[in-house]
């Protein structure tokens, strides 16, 4: 069953001036539940916007958009439900921290929910370990923690309201490699324990790589593929033309196959290179002997 | 022998503990020595907590050492009076390109300093579109700052220093809040100043695809310098750089990786070219 | 959205009345405002109307922008016609029940609104022409005569313009910021005022922390440009007053001259 679907999905801003764009032009999508999906795009490919679509933050110009099976702009829906079942983390989400303690924090969400105060305490302490904060941080003040930690406080309050679909837009902006990891596999991890949907956008193609089991990419606000990771990396020279950064491995491989190597080219980690490469020798040794 | 242009000696430095007066003190650097030549460009590499930053403050006097010193054009940077002279021979340009525009038109941004300095407007004229071409954006100079995407208004902040004439720039992680686009303009800006303006450039940074481009790595961990040379040599000690939390490229993994696993390789292969040529004699 | 927001609209053109040196421009304004309320008879007033719609007519601003200027202050427009009109001692003019409407009323009533509707309109005609940061670097050198008096007026100015520099990010970062919170199921359009007001917490403190830290970063990156307050700074734009600043300052003044020769001889 799809968890998100998209029917002709536009959004023009600005319509009837001289600034008019449209920045999602007829996307047509579903989304299946459980899937661990990256969204990658150049900047002003519709990305962001597009997943404001998904949470009803942003109203459709034109087009349907359907969450499990809801139309969310029917009358009858109410659009905070929606918002409660498909969470949006925000770019830098650290900058919404407003609460006076990380546990008041972490509860916004929930108690706007009407949940009762011991489910409250039970998601935010199960929140605050997933998302890697000790125990003591949850009575300190947030505006005393490092900057990473404050991004953890912020995803850990979407976490909180347990939705069906858990989105994040660059949730590794400005971190340093040992921060990204972390977070990354955070997500991932919540990502097996919950088995909910988790879309992630991101710039970073290697991110998405090692971490994405289907991949969705924007350009120039039409919806260009929506596939599994290696089928996507086969189309590395496309993504590449869109001004996107393929992994430095990927460009190594296609060369080497322009070169005349016999290998495949949907290679997009190091581990899986090593692996390839072995397995090549291991096949033309083969082939000699 | 080239000039000199900063240098510090042994530098330490930590935080005061405002709240709490006899809490212990985190040390933040430990002893850093380094010296930067004129006209390099160095890149100073270590993840979030290693003290680049903080060291980097201390290039413009921002931070006064606790103990040791920092001497810029052998001016000592604790020297108050000379304040304004080290702050013109190096120039700052930090993180977030909003927090740095202070006018509301892109040329009246980049005058900021002249203006500061009592420059006269004819020659601030001609210094602010200078600047503004250098870094290209001169087409830009009568725009609003909030039309700008962030490797714009980055650029722009560094035309702000360039009008002030600085012998050496120090950029503290200027791509960190940029798009792959901005990070890219942002870099081919500061390599084009120091390669054509002989601008010495260093760049604190965390990402090593930039740290790549530099003449010089400098490499710290926990307030120390644990590294110091060319790139070929600092990527190429995978281990250590995987140990602090720090990334090398794709290709010295691969590299790595193959060597592991008995495969013929050599982890100074730093970029593409190199990797694809090594990888053809291998495989063909 | 809220990006459509601009304080003290500017409408760019490149009319005679965009050009003038905005010092002069603020000069004639008040000159013209001193025109407003010195004139007490309606010959005076209509002098000044006519100076007005000349100068509108000049500045090529369309029609429906001047009348727009009007729609905020309606409300009070009503009101004090209302009570001029209706409370004011006098000659009746006619009666409706308890209600009466007196001569003097209804001159006062009429020659008010005229008043309120020039002075809205000869504001934002200086507006309307003048961008924000002209008017404040203006306001900045004919108040610097007063720095010799220890009044801060380069700290005012930089203020001003480090303010209008930041309007428009922070409008983004307070739409931001309201997505963000809207997300996690915020409500800030139901509910009493005092459950309204309650919900802005979410938005305001956001803000408040990320101005200080924004100003931290500001103020540390102005003082590596070497600023050190307004003592010896030179200026990179140059206000240059040719001869029709003069000639439009001229002839306002003998306008004026016209409303007070009109009171003396009807008066």
């Amino acid at each position: 069953m799809s968890v998100i679907k998209t029917e002709n999905l536009t959004y023009t801003y600005s319509i009837g001036t001289p600034f008019e764009k449209t920045a999602v032009d007829n996307v047509n999508l579903e989304i299946e539940e459980g899937a661990l999906v990256g969204i990658i795009g150049h900047t002003g490919s519709g990305k962001s916007t597009l997943i404001q679509h998904f949470n009803g933050l942003v109203k459709p110009t034109s087009g349907k958009i359907y969450v499990e099976g809801q139309d969310i702009w029917a009358k009858e829906t109410k659009l905070r439900d929606i918002r409660f079942k498909v969470g949006l983390v925000f770019q830098y989400p650290e900058y919404q921290i407003f609460e006076e303690t990380v546990y008041k924090d972490i509860a916004f969400g929930p108690k706007n929910m009407g949940l009762p105060d011991e489910e409250i305490d039970r998601r935010i302490k199960e929140t605050a370990e997933l998302v890697g904060l000790h125990k003591e941080n949850l009575y300190k003040s947030p505006f005393e923690l490092s900057g990473g930690q404050k991004r953890r406080v912020a995803i850990a309050g979407v976490m909180a309201m347990e939705p069906k679909v858990l989105i994040l837009d660059e949730p590794t902006a400005g971190l340093d490699p040992k921060g990204r990891d972390k977070i990354l596999g955070q997500i991932k991890e919540y990502h097996q324990q919950k088995k909910t949907t988790v879309l992630l956008v991101s710039h970073s193609m290697e991110d998405v790589a090692k971490f994405a089991d289907k991949i969705l990419v924007m350009n120039k606000a039409k919806l260009f593929c929506y596939d599994d990771t290696p089928t996507v990396f086969k189309r590395a020279d496309e993504l590449a033309n869109m001004g996107l950064a393929v992994p430095q491995i990927t460009r190594v491989f296609n060369r080497l196959k322009q070169s005349g190597i016999d290998i495949r080219t949907d290679v997009y980690t190091t581990e899986f290179a090593r692996k390839t490469i072995l397995e090549y020798l291991e096949k033309r040794g083969g082939e000699r002997a | 022998m080239q000039e000199k242009i900063i240098t510090a000696q042994n530098v330490e430095f930590h935080y005061d503990n405002e709240y709490e007066e006899n809490a212990p003190v985190k040390q933040v650097l430990k002893g850093v020595s380094l010296d930067i030549e004129k006209g390099s460009f160095t890149a100073i590499l270590g993840h979030n907590g290693s003290g680049k930053s903080t060291i980097a403050k201390h290039f413009n006097a921002i931070l006064l050492p606790c103990g040791g010193k920092v001497y810029v054009e052998g001016i000592d940077t604790a020297d108050e009076e000379k304040l304004f002279d080290i702050r013109q021979h190096v120039g700052m340009v930090f993180q977030n390109p909003d927090n740095q525009i202070v006018a509301t038109i892109v040329e009246e941004d980049v005058a900021f300093a002249l203006e500061n300095l009592g420059v006269n407007p004819d020659e601030m004229r001609e210094r602010v579109d200078d600047a503004l071409k250098s870094v290209g954006m001169y087409e830009y100079r009568e725009h609003s700052p909030h039309q700008l995407s962030g490797g714009q208004k980055q650029r722009v902040a560094i035309a702000g220093i360039i009008a002030m004439r600085p012998d050496c720039i120090v950029l503290d992680e200027p791509t960190a809040m940029l798009d792959p686009k901005g990070r890219r303009e942002v870099l081919k800006t500061i390599r084009r100043l120091n390669r054509d303006y002989g601008i010495t450039i260093v760049l604190i940074t965390h990402y090593m695809d930039e740290a790549a481009q530099a003449d010089r790595i400098v490499v710290m961990d926990g307030g120390t310098i644990i590294m110091d040379d060319v790139p070929k040599e600092v990527f190429s000690n995978v281990e250590t750089m995987k140990k602090i939390g720090l990334d090398v490229p794709q290709v010295t993994e691969l590299m790595y990786l193959m060597g592991e696993a008995g495969l013929p390789s050599d982890t100074h292969i730093i970029d593409e070219n190199e990797c694809v040529e090594a990888l053809l004699k291998l495989l063909k | 959205m809220l990006k459509d927001i601009t304080i003290g609209q500017y409408f760019p053109g490149n009319s005679v009345i965009h050009r003038l040196d905005p010092r002069f421009k603020i000069i004639i304004t008040g000159v013209f405002i001193a025109m407003l309320f010195t004139a007490d008879n309606f010959m005076g007033l209509g002098i000044g109307m006519i100076f007005l719609l000349v100068s509108f007519l000049l500045s090529q601003i369309p029609f429906k922008l001047m009348l727009k200027s009007l729609k905020p202050i309606i409300p009070i427009i009503i009101f004090t016609s209302i009570l001029n009109l209706f409370f004011l001692d006098g000659v009746v003019l006619f009666k409706l029940g308890f209600i009466k409407v007196t001569y003097e009323g209804l001159r006062t009533s009429a020659f008010m609104i005229i008043r309120i509707v020039a002075l809205i309109m000869g504001s934002s005609l200086l507006t309307y022409t003048t961008s924000p940061i002209t008017l404040t670097d203006a306001i900045e050198r004919l108040l610097s005569p007063l720095k010799k008096l220890k009044f801060p007026v380069h700290e005012l100015a930089m203020m001003m313009t480090i303010a209008l520099r930041f309007i428009p990010t922070l409008i983004e970062e307070t739409d931001k910021i309201m997505s963000a919170q809207k997300a996690r199921g915020a409500d800030m359009e139901s509910g009493s005022l005092l459950q309204r007001a309650k919900a802005l917490t979410p938005i305001l403190i956001p803000l408040f922390v990320s101005a200080f830290r924004r100003a931290e970063e500001l103020a540390l990156a102005m003082e590596c440009r070497c600023y050190q307050g307004g003592d010896g700074r030179t200026r990179l734009r140059q206000l240059h007053s040719t001869g029709a600043d003069f000639f439009a300052l001229g002839i306002s003044i003998v306008f004026f001259d016209i409303v007070i020769l009109l009171n003396c001889l009807l008066g």
